[in-house]
């Protein structure tokens, strides 16, 4: 029996069976979204109740301090190393804006039962690397392993806003996040003043026109005052729970952000 | 008005020829600067890396003081590792061939210190070591990231002098191709970590 052309020809299918295999193992990086928000639950581990709890809480979060907490849950992420799929997620994404750099990427892998934290450039003095790996064993780990995914991230979530707000004070070296917190209450005295005198000043305008006027002009207010979280799609008359119009992800969008592969990562 | 014509076509060919060798030029020296700029991002997370030796060596000192060989190994790896360095406008295979063998060397050399780590479970349960170990691993995530990138801006510079007619551009003045960061034999392997 001679080597025939069959041969050759099995052995050059075999390969290309063999290198399609190989392209659909490397699993490539999602693309940026369109509509760009704060949790993406592509693997269906939280239901429709949950997610939107945790998209709220961040969305609040990015509103008041402009940065972004980004989760993402994928089914699988092939034989991708996590901490690198993740920075090369957010970075590609843009999580945080541009220049200050302040995203926050939490990945869940299901199949490979892994999570990490990616921190961009501008978060990676607060949430070190050494924290995000103590926030991913001592509060993400022991709910996944329960099986109970929202708390692991909700909690998690909490935990980070926590450090990055300089509450939990775990670093010594941390001498920033003293003054940081200070501009950051008073920024939040500022909201609460305008809040108020925009409350006065609808009050007054409502009381001339009677009643009935003053609860329209207030729910206007409402809508104006929490349509920064939705602009995209916002509106008055599109409220889908919560405040009108809060569906719509973050105000503006991912910034630019860039990651340079910060923060840590562990599996359950 | 015949003898205006080649004065015309000549100024055209002028204009042209400058204005197609000023987008070139242009072009490229932003290309060179961004690999220039990501070259120092390369050192400046080895450096990050370097940094954190000092400590990690006093923490393991404490609780394995014998291990002498593998923690002067390390003080070793890393004062080579720290004093080679290369300018970013001198990055020629050559510079690059050791800075890479010597930031090879101080990568092997922990990878011992972490394996001899596992030997002392007080160690390993140490808070100050454990957070090192996980700034240790951000850090090998980092060197990866900015070595990606770094090999990402030579492809954009490489690309753009070496299509035609850039190609004869570059030659003429004198932009040559910049090296890429090749990974060495088991460099994939980056510091052991356990956890």
């Amino acid at each position: 029996m001679k080597p025939t052309n069959f041969h050759i020809f099995t052995l050059f299918v075999l390969l290309f069976v063999g290198m399609s295999f190989y392209g659909t193992a490397q699993q490539s990086i999602p693309e940026k979204p369109k509509v760009q928000t704060s949790v993406y639950d592509d693997a269906k581990l939280l239901n429709a109740q949950q997610k939107k709890q945790l998209e709220q809480k961040l969305i609040r979060y990015s509103d008041s301090t402009s940065t972004q907490l980004v989760v993402l849950t994928l089914t699988t992420i092939g034989s991708n190393d996590i901490a690198m799929f993740a920075t090369e997620i957010a970075h590609k994404w843009g999580i945080g804006l541009k220049g200050k750099d302040n995203g926050v990427l939490v990945l869940v892998a299901k199949n490979q039962r892994k999570v990490t934290i990616a921190t961009g450039y501008g978060i990676e003095h607060k949430l070190t690397d050494a924290l995000s790996r103590r926030i991913i064993e001592n509060i993400i780990k022991p709910e996944f392993k329960t099986g109970d995914f929202y708390a692991g991230l909700d909690k998690g979530t909490s935990v980070i806003i926590d450090i990055l707000s300089g509450t939990y004070k775990a670093s010594p070296k941390n001498t920033a996040t003293e003054n940081n917190s200070s501009a950051k209450s008073n920024a939040l005295l500022v909201v609460v003043v305008i809040v108020i005198i925009l409350f006065f000043v609808s009050r007054n305008r409502g009381g001339g026109g009677g009643r009935g006027n003053r609860n329209v002009s207030s729910d206007i207010l409402t809508a104006i005052l929490f349509s920064s979280m939705g602009r995209s799609s916002g509106g008055f008359g599109s409220s889908s729970g919560g405040f009108g119009g809060s569906s719509g992800g973050f105000g503006g969008g991912f910034g630019g952000g860039g990651f340079g592969g910060g923060g840590a990562s562990g599996s359950w | 008005m015949k003898k205006w014509i080649p004065l015309l076509i000549v100024g055209i060919v002028l204009i042209w020829g400058y204005s197609t060798f000023k987008g070139f030029n242009n072009t490229a020296i932003n290309f060179q600067e961004d690999a220039k700029t990501s070259w120092s991002n390369v050192e400046s997370s080895y450096q990050r890396r370097a940094d954190l030796i000092p400590n990690l060596v006093n923490t393991v000192k404490g609780y394995a003081a014998h291990e002498k060989e593998t923690l002067e190994a390390v003080i070793k790896a890393r004062s080579e590792a720290t004093s080679t360095k290369i300018d970013a406008s001198n990055l020629t295979p050559e510079t690059m061939g050791q800075f890479q063998k010597a930031q090879q060397g101080l990568t092997g050399a922990l990878g011992k210190l972490m394996v001899i780590a596992e030997k002392y479970p007080e160690l390993k349960a140490n808070t100050n070591f454990l957070e090192l170990q996980s700034q240790l691993e951000g850090t090998e995530n980092r060197i990866k990231v900015e070595r990606d990138r770094f090999n990402a801006s030579i492809n954009s510079y490489n690309k753009h002098i070496k299509i035609f007619p850039n190609s004869l551009f570059a030659n003429m003045f004198g932009f040559e191709e910049m090296s890429r960061y090749k990974s060495a034999e088991g460099s994939e392997k980056a510091v052991e970590v356990k956890f």
